[in-house]
């Protein structure tokens, strides 16, 4: 049981800490890539809660095949939120875009 | 140096709502963590369930099973939602190919001459595969999404000129199919998405088969980022007309 | 014997899932944070393989190294191109100011 809870505990955190960064970062990709964090952090949960040792009874498929779908999803949410990004960057005014600058973490440019 | 560190300092002062935000998440957290560990020990889920169902469902495979029998419903809704995302993204943009033919580098050339036949038998193992080990439609989609990564991110000329119907049917194929399986079983006085007993092995390799064409093709057409240059639709306004009309 | 293989396994792969992500989220380059997510997903796949969920891993895998980071990189790729060419614009805004400011090609996307 041990395992589990490790595993579940990692999921857990992950989760707490994507949506963390969800809030606290300005930059749009930064905050898809939290979003990604926090879906793996609950596949993680759902996963470890599944998970029997070897020998210690069956493997529950039916959390498997949820992550399974999960998984699929979040990467076409993904595509779809950084077209939408990309967008929103082209389309948003300069004030904004200027701001943006200042405060977001892509400082290479400096 | 000393420019930008001055600079993160002032990017980052003491903000009071930041630091609420942080206790609010740490307090989450917390509750979650506790909430986790009241899940009593001894539930065994679902496994000796689906064990037992398991020879009826044509397929070795328990996830196999579970996805496209026993839950099929949430396959067939998440086959729906990728090509929701697909229609989002083509409604948005059409796709960002270079205006001038760049020409490709005779090593990526050949990498994808050897890869991309490869990824493809790949792709067709794991959905045959999926019917008793590990794999599936999902699988074998992603590995051919992958394939058509590789194509794009070469930059082959005949990739801009593909037209949209036959991209729009490979979208619709797995599905449609998937739908009218499920249907099939209303029309012949069974619930919805029930495969008779006999095909149903069959059956539900065609619809992993349709389904990994259609998702591979999906994620390929994400990546591209945008609809075909012979779209039905016509062309949208640029982002320089939009800059444009905010000025005035 | 094998367990405590097997537990310092984990540990080792959560500490190093949870300082990635960390990482990830707070460094200051994006293009870095894009990286990092990348071995993030396929250290994802050897946790899925860790609690035997193999058709988990295989996705994960395709998806999470095959299409994930090139997704990304070619989002980054595209804002970059986009804030090039507004920082431009700003240039030309800061140089004649007040005027009408000097119309321009759109960024070739």
């Amino acid at each position: 049981m041990l395992t589990n809870n490790l595993y579940n505990l990692c999921g857990l955190l992950l989760f707490g800490m994507g949506l963390f960064a969800l809030f606290a970062c300005s930059h749009l990709l930064r905050k898809i890539l939290a979003v990604n964090i926090m879906s793996s952090g609950v596949f993680l949960v759902l996963i470890a809660t599944a998970y029997r040792p070897l020998g210690a009874g069956e493997i529950d498929p039916v959390p498997h095949a949820m992550v399974l779908t999960g998984i699929v999803v979040s990467v076409s949410v993904t595509a779809l939120a950084l077209i939408l990004a990309c967008r929103v960057q082209e389309t948003s005014n300069h004030s904004l875009s200027q701001s943006e600058r200042n405060t977001n973490d892509g400082d290479s440019e400096e | 140096m000393i420019i930008k560190s001055r600079r993160k300092n002032k990017r980052r002062p003491f903000d009071p709502i930041l630091l609420l935000v942080l206790l609010l998440t740490i307090g989450l957290t917390a509750l979650l963590i506790k909430a986790n560990y009241t899940i009593p020990v001894t539930s065994f889920g679902l496994a000796a369930e689906v064990a037992r169902f398991q020879p009826r469902s044509g397929v070795e495979s328990p996830v196999t099973a579970v996805l496209l029998n026993f839950r099929g419903y949430d396959t067939l809704l998440e086959v729906m939602i990728l090509l929701i995302a697909v229609i989002g993204v083509w409604s948005l943009t059409k796709a960002p190919f270079p205006q001038k033919a760049v020409k490709t580098s005779p090593v990526q050339l050949a990498v994808v001459r050897l890869l991309a036949p490869l990824m493809c038998l790949v792709a067709a193992y794991l959905v045959w595969q999926g019917s008793h080990l590990a794999g599936g439609a999902f699988q074998g989609g992603a590995i051919l999404g992958g394939a058509g990564v590789l194509l794009l991110v070469a930059e082959l000329p005949w990739l801009r000129t593909i037209h949209s119907r036959p991209l729009r049917i490979g979208l619709l194929i797995g599905p449609l199919f998937f739908l009218g399986v499920a249907l099939l079983g209303i029309i012949n006085g069974r619930e919805l998405l029930t495969y008779p007993g006999k095909w149903s092995g069959s059956l539900l390799l065609l619809i992993e088969s349709t389904c990994a064409v259609s998702i591979g093709l999906t994620l390929a057409s994400l990546f591209a980022g945008g609809r075909p240059a012979d779209d039905l639709i016509g062309q949208t306004k640029t982002p320089a007309c939009n800059r444009e009309q905010k000025r005035c | 014997m094998t367990d405590n293989i097997l537990a310092a396994f984990d540990l080792v792969l959560i500490t190093t899932l949870l300082l990635l992500a960390w990482k990830l989220l707070s460094c200051e380059d994006i293009f870095t944070a894009v990286v990092l997510f990348i071995s993030f997903g396929l250290l994802m796949a050897l946790a899925w393989v860790r609690m035997r969920a193999p058709d988990v891993a295989l996705a994960e895998a395709a998806l999470g190294a095959g299409l994930t980071g090139p997704l990304l990189l070619a989002a980054l790729r595209r804002m970059e191109r986009i804030r090039k060419y507004e920082r431009r614009l700003d240039l030309d805004e800061e140089r004649n100011d007040y005027k009408k400011p000097k119309k321009k090609q759109a960024p070739p996307l």
